[in-house]
C-alpha cells in the first residue's frame, strides 16, 4: 500500500509536470501557427442532404478558380440547416422545402431563398418477371401507397398494362423512414392527385403511411435495399440514386395523359413550366406539359438579404451566383437535374437582392 | 500526523519534502475520485434535466397521453410513443431471450471445456464481433439476414408453430424478429465475454473439491461453479439488454418503420431509438422536436427502470441461498 501511494506520489510530482507543460505549450504553438499559412476565406453551408453530392462537386470545382474561397458545406439535414442559420452559425443554408412564415419569423434578419436544383422521385418495383416502364395512371400510385390497390393483378394496373403478365402477388408498399425532401415531394404529389390522400394523410417530410402493408427504409439505399429484396415491392426512389443504380422503375402518367419516365429532362420540362417559382409558391408536382414528368420539386439555398459581414457576404453572392448559372452545367455530370434557364434568371434576380454595399 | 511531522523536522534525508507531498498526492487522488464520480452523477442528472427540459413542449400538450397514444402524424403534429415503446421493449426482451442460452452456454464451454487453442481463438473470433459497428450488422441484416427469414425462418416457424398468433400473418423480410436475431448477435458477445472470465476467475480448488466430493465434471458445472457466477451473468445481461435497448442503426435497417403494434412477430415494428435516428434531422416544428426528445426522456427512464428492476431481481434470486 505504502508503495503505491509514493508511485502516486511521483506521478503527481512538480518535477514531472515541469517537464510536461513546456512540451504542451510547443504543440499549441505550433497548431496555432499553421493555421494563417493560406488566405482563403472559408464560407460554411449546412442543410439538405440531397444537395450534397451536387454542392460538393460544384464547390470543388468553383475553389479550383477560386483560391481565394473555400466552401465548406455540412449535410446534416433540412431541418438542421434551417436551425443552424437561423441561428446564425452559418453563411447560407440550404433545404428541400423553402422555409415557411412560421420559420422565416423566427429568423430575426431578411431571408432570400433561391431554387438551386431540381430532384424528381422515380417509382421502383420488384415484379418477378416484369421489366421497367409498367405504366401507372397518379391515381393508380395514390391508391396503391393509399392501400386501396392490394394486389398486382388488380384489373386496374392489368389495364393500364395489357401484354404484361402480372403475378398474384400482394403488394408491399415502401416508404422512407427518415424525413426527406424526396418524401415532401411524392406526397406533394399524392395531395395533388387524390383529394382522399390529401384530407387523410396530407404533405410532409414524414408522414402516417396508411397503407398496411408499408415498411419503411432509412434513406434512399434503404427504400432501394428493401425494393429488390421483397418480391412485390413497390417503393420511391430519388432521381440520381434511381439512375445511378439501374433499378426497374415505372412511366407515369403526366396531367396530359402521356406516359413518361423520370429523366433530366423530364424533370426539367416540368420546372420550365413555372419559370416564376417563389418560396411561397414552389410546388411543381403534376405540371402541365406532354413532356413533363410528375413528381418532382426544387431544392433551396436560404441567404441572408443583409449579410453581417459585407466582404464576406460578396464572396457568398458571388459563389451562389455561379451556382445558379455555370454551376449548373455540372449538375447532369452527377445525375441531378439543372435549372431550366428562365428559373435561372429568377434565382439570379433573388440573388441581386443581397446587399452587400 | 503530529508524530511524523515531528519526525519530519527530525529527519536529516528530505523526508520532510516527501511526506507532505504524499498528502499531498492523497489528497489529489481523493478529489479525483469523489470528483469523477460526481461528474457522472452530474452528467446523469444534467442529461435528465436536460431532456425533461427540451420535452416540456409536448410534456405540456400531450401529458401522459403521450404514453398510451399510437398516433405518430407530423402532418396533424399528434404523437405517441406506445409503438415505438412496445417495439423497443419486446426487440430488446426477444433478443435477451434468445442470447442468453447461447452466450452464457459458450462462454462456459470455453472457460471450462475448450481446449486451451480453440479457446484462445474463439475468445479472439467473439471479442472481434462484439467490435464490428452495428451499421456492418444492420447492412449484413438488411441483406443477408432479411432474406432468409422471409423466406426459410420464417416460413419454417410458420408450418411448425403458426397456431400461436405471433407466427402469423405476411411474413416481411424487415420485421420484429429480423431485428430481435440482429440484436440477439449484437449482444451474445457481451454476455459470452463476461461469462468466460467470471467462469475462469474461479478458482481451481473449488472445482477440486467438488470434484473430490465425487461430482462430475458436469454437476461441477452445473450446481457449483455456475451458481457461483450467477449475479455476474446477470450483470452481463443488463449490460447486454442496454446495448440491446439503444441500438438504433442496426434495428432501423432491419425493423421495417412501422409505427404500429402487430401480435405477429413477422410484421414490422418501430423503435424509440429508430424514430429519433429517423426524424430528428427533419423535424421542424418544435412541437415535433419537443416529442423526439421526450421519446429521448422516455427511452432513458426505461432503461434505468429495467436496470433497477434487474437489480431487484437479482437480489431477491439470490438472498435465499
Amino acid at each position: 500500500m505504502a508503495s503505491r501511494a509514493a508511485q502516486t506520489s511521483r506521478l503527481l510530482s512538480a518535477r514531472h509536470a515541469r517537464l510536461y507543460l513546456p512540451g504542451l505549450g510547443l504543440i499549441a504553438f505550433a497548431v496555432g501557427s499553421t493555421h494563417p499559412a493560406r488566405a482563403a476565406t472559408q464560407i460554411t453551408g449546412a442543410g439538405s442532404t440531397f444537395d450534397y453530392p451536387l454542392f460538393s462537386k460544384a464547390f470543388y470545382v468553383y475553389g479550383q478558380s477560386h483560391r481565394d474561397v473555400a466552401v465548406n458545406y455540412q449535410s446534416i439535414g433540412s431541418g438542421g440547416g434551417i436551425q443552424q442559420f437561423t441561428a446564425g452559425t452559418v453563411d447560407f443554408g440550404a433545404s428541400d422545402v423553402p422555409m415557411n412564415a412560421e420559420e422565416l419569423a423566427r429568423a430575426h434578419f431578411d431571408v432570400l431563398q433561391i431554387p438551386v436544383t431540381l430532384g424528381g422521385a422515380g417509382i421502383a418495383y420488384n415484379l418477378p418477371g416484369v421489366a421497367k416502364g409498367l405504366k401507372f395512371t397518379r391515381e393508380l400510385v395514390a391508391d396503391i401507397y393509399l392501400g386501396k390497390v392490394k394486389k398486382w393483378n388488380d384489373p386496374a394496373i392489368a389495364a393500364l398494362n395489357p401484354g404484361v403478365k402480372l403475378p398474384n402477388m400482394p403488394i408491399t408498399v415502401v416508404h422512407r423512414s427518415d424525413g426527406s425532401g424526396t418524401t415532401y415531394i411524392f406526397t406533394d404529389f399524392l395531395s395533388h392527385v387524390s383529394p382522399e390522400w390529401k384530407e387523410k394523410v396530407g404533405t410532409a417530410k414524414s408522414v402516417q403511411w396508411p397503407a398496411p402493408s408499408s415498411v419503411g427504409g432509412k434513406g434512399n439505399e434503404g427504400v432501394a435495399g428493401l425494393v429488390r429484396q421483397t418480391p412485390g415491392a413497390i417503393g420511391y426512389v430519388e432521381l440520381a440514386y434511381l439512375l445511378q443504380n439501374e433499378m426497374t422503375y415505372g412511366q407515369i402518367q403526366n396531367r396530359s395523359g402521356q406516359y413518361v419516365y423520370p429523366t433530366i429532362d423530364t424533370i426539367r420540362a416540368a420546372a420550365a413550366t413555372k419559370p416564376d417559382v417563389s418560396s411561397t409558391n414552389f410546388s411543381i408536382v403534376d405540371a402541365e406539359g406532354a413532356e413533363s414528368y410528375p413528381i418532382s420539386g426544387y431544392s433551396w439555398v436560404l441567404l441572408r438579404e443583409q449579410p453581417r459581414d459585407p466582404a464576406r457576404g460578396a464572396l457568398v453572392k458571388a459563389v451562389m451566383t455561379w451556382l445558379v448559372s455555370k454551376g449548373q452545367d455540372l449538375a447532369a455530370s452527377v445525375d441531378y437535374v439543372p435549372l431550366p434557364a428562365n428559373v435561372q434568371e429568377t434565382a439570379l434576380k433573388t440573388i441581386n437582392e443581397m446587399k452587400v454595399s | 500526523m503530529s508524530g511524523a511531522a515531528a519526525g519530519g523536522l527530525e529527519d536529516r534525508f528530505g523526508h520532510t519534502r516527501v511526506r507532505p507531498r504524499g498528502r499531498l498526492a492523497a489528497w489529489l487522488f481523493s478529489v479525483a475520485l469523489y470528483g469523477s464520480c460526481f461528474l457522472f452523477f452530474a452528467v446523469i442528472v444534467g442529461l435528465f434535466l436536460e431532456l425533461l427540459w427540451g420535452s416540456r413542449l409536448s410534456l405540456g400538450k400531450f401529458g401522459l397521453r403521450f404514453l398510451w397514444s399510437t398516433q405518430w402524424n407530423p402532418v396533424t403534429q399528434q404523437f405517441g410513443a406506445l409503438p415505438f415503446l412496445y417495439g423497443t421493449v419486446v426487440s430488446s426482451g426477444i433478443a435477451l431471450l434468445l442470447a442468453v442460452w447461447v452466450g452464457v452456454l459458450a462462454g462456459v464451454y470455453l472457460a471450462e471445456f475448450a481446449p486451451r487453442q480453440l479457446s484462445f481463438m474463439l475468445s479472439l473470433l467473439i471479442e472481434l464481433l462484439a467490435a464490428v459497428p452495428s451499421v456492418v450488422y444492420g447492412l449484413w441484416g438488411l441483406f443477408v439476414l432479411a432474406p432468409i427469414v422471409s423466406s426459410w425462418i420464417g416460413p419454417a416457424l410458420q408450418a411448425a408453430f403458426g397456431f400461436l398468433p405471433i407466427f402469423q400473418g405476411t411474413i416481411y423480410g424487415v420485421n420484429m424478429l429480423t431485428a430481435s436475431l440482429i440484436l440477439a448477435l449484437m449482444i451474445v458477445p457481451t454476455i459470452t465475454a463476461i461469462t468466460r472470465d467470471l467462469v475462469a476467475a474461479i478458482p481451481p480448488r473449488v472445482r477440486e473439491a467438488s470434484l473430490a466430493l465425487g461430482a462430475s465434471r458436469w454437476e461441477t458445472t452445473y450446481k457449483v461453479v455456475l451458481p457461483l457466477v450467477r449475479s455476474g451473468i446477470f450483470g452481463a445481461c443488463m449490460l447486454a439488454l442496454g446495448r440491446a435497448l439503444g441500438e438504433t442503426i442496426a434495428t432501423t435497417m432491419v425493423i421495417g418503420n412501422r409505427p404500429a403494434i402487430s401480435a405477429s412477430l413477422f410484421a414490422p415494428g418501430y423503435t424509440v431509438a429508430s424514430v429519433i435516428a429517423n426524424e430528428f434531422t427533419e423535424a421542424t416544428t418544435n412541437l415535433y422536436l419537443s416529442a423526439l426528445i421526450e421519446l429521448g426522456l422516455i427511452l432513458f427512464v426505461v432503461s434505468i427502470l429495467v436496470n433497477g428492476a434487474g437489480r431487484l431481481l437479482l437480489q431477491l434470486l439470490v438472498r435465499p441461498q
